[in-house]
């Protein structure tokens, strides 16, 4: 699974219009082996924009019953940053659980896990991973990929924002100087602990940038983002031993000393 | 017992919510020197409050505040990146996975568990969301403390001398790291577990998924 979905992040990386993102949720869905993967855009003015796996009737029943007032995961997560199961969610109304009856006869699974995400300027959106299974199937589902769904929700948002007319620049995903060089590093072969003592901080240190690269990087391994640093020349690795060797001499030589 | 509130919800505990920002006064002006604004009600707030950040709270038998410390995620205005940048490396630390810890307070009088329960609470989010690191801003003062409830930060950048001192550290909690907290702090990890779930919702409703 873990190839499959680098190839598929690097193909949402590379998406040059908002048609690409339904191919790929699409083949997100498979490679979780789940009912459905959504991603739901809302602005702030109420105007809604997604891709996903849902059947399109519900879409559509959706957006006309205007059920965006009434889903309790919308509700749910629009007041919270963190990964929301949608059994912690508020239930409890008769309009909550006659629109959860309704989605369930359009195929929507009884479990679901929503990310909620904020871009720039209030952005605001959601990405959903849906199933059908029982309550521990489904924790160990979670429990095992929440953190790669965080990111991938993340990668999602990034992109569809890149196809906004007046984006900004994309300063967020530049690379540090220190996470250049643990990339570089890594690149060339080096472990961990080598990278870390070359660069004179803790493996634990060492950890921080790494994530903090892989997530500008859209990736969610770090094999997968030192291969994206080098494909987007972010980092330059030399392919014969001789001037690699001294591309990195360069780069620890210009480390301060602690 | 631990309470994990938003901002938006604070206003549902107005006595919690009270003495934590007076609490923060007393600490971070009146006993580390910060230049902090303290409003007309002895309250202390900063720009990040109103982010509505995820407080955590240790919440004393008489419902005031005994402790606590507020996350916002990296991918958002963050004190580490927005005032302390330079000592992270040139470049924000910015994704999903690693959350702003700061305004780690303890009130006057709380008891030694109190702090050792908030870095269990620290851990029940990394777990529970799949949280990986914690990024904070730290006074020297600070250290000693972190290191007696056994959850030292690895310290990314300082400025400044002495008690002066300011450092952005990181925490990650390995396992032995959360069972040495928890017995530090004398809660046992299911009752710490139960209260993350009852802050977070997480009721039964599988009557729900039958009616359907």
């Amino acid at each position: 699974m873990r190839g499959e979905l680098d190839l598929i992040l690097s193909d949402l990386d590379d998406t040059q219009a908002l048609e690409g993102l339904q191919d790929v949720i699409e083949r997100l869905r498979d490679a979780f082996g789940v009912d459905h993967m959504i991603y739901h855009w809302v602005d702030s003015t109420g105007e809604q924009y997604g891709c996903g796996t849902y059947d399109r009737a519900w879409v559509h029943h959706y957006l006309e019953k205007g059920y965006l007032r009434v889903d309790p995961v919308v509700a749910g997560c629009f007041n919270s940053f963190h990964p929301v199961d949608w059994k912690s969610l508020d239930w409890s109304s008769k309009v909550a659980r006659d629109f959860l009856a309704d989605a369930l006869t359009f195929g929507v699974g009884n479990q679901g896990f929503s990310i909620p995400i904020r871009g720039p300027n209030g952005q605001f959106a959601l990405f959903t991973v849906n199933h059908t299974c029982n309550d521990d199937t489904w924790a160990a589902f979670t429990a095992t990929h929440n953190s790669d769904l965080i990111l991938i929700g993340h990668f999602f948002n990034r992109k569809a924002l890149e196809f906004e007319p007046d984006r900004k620049g994309e300063a967020s995903r530049a690379l540090s100087p220190r996470e250049i060089e643990a990339m570089t590093l890594l690149a060339v072969g080096h472990n961990r602990a080598q990278v870390a003592d070359a660069l004179s901080i803790s493996e634990h240190t060492l950890r921080v940038y790494i994530e903090s690269a892989r997530f500008k990087l859209g990736a969610l391994n770090t094999t997968h983002a030192v291969a994206r640093a080098m494909s987007r020349g972010l980092i330059l690795v030399a392919s014969n031993d001789g001037p690699e060797r001294k591309a990195v001499n360069t780069q620890t030589a210009r480390l301060p000393q602690r | 017992m631990l309470r994990y509130i938003y901002g938006h919800d604070l206003h549902r505990h107005p006595r919690l919510a009270h003495s934590m920002f007076k609490d923060r006064a007393d600490q971070f002006r009146n006993r580390l020197g910060w230049d902090v604004q303290v409003d007309e009600n002895g309250e202390e707030r900063d720009s990040y409050d109103t982010h509505d950040p995820l407080y955590v709270i240790w919440e004393n038998a008489d419902g005031s505040h005994g402790g606590s410390m507020r996350f916002l995620p990296t991918t958002g205005p963050v004190m580490v990146n927005d005032v302390f940048g330079h000592l992270t490396g040139g470049a924000p630390v910015t994704s999903p996975l690693i959350w702003e810890c700061t305004r780690f307070c303890l009130s006057r009088d709380a008891k030694s568990h109190v702090a050792a329960a908030l870095m269990l609470g620290g851990g029940e989010i990394m777990s529970g969301f799949g949280i990986r690191h914690f990024v904070g801003v730290f006074d020297a003062r600070m250290v000693r403390i972190y290191r007696a409830i056994g959850s030292s930060p690895e310290v990314l950048g300082s400025e400044g001398e002495g008690r002066d001192r300011i450092s952005v550290g990181l925490w990650d909690f390995s396992e032995e790291a959360r069972a040495r907290v928890a017995a530090r702090a004398g809660i046992a990890p299911e009752t710490s577990r139960g209260w993350f779930e009852c802050s977070f919702g997480g009721a039964p409703v599988r009557e729900m998924a039958l009616s359907a």
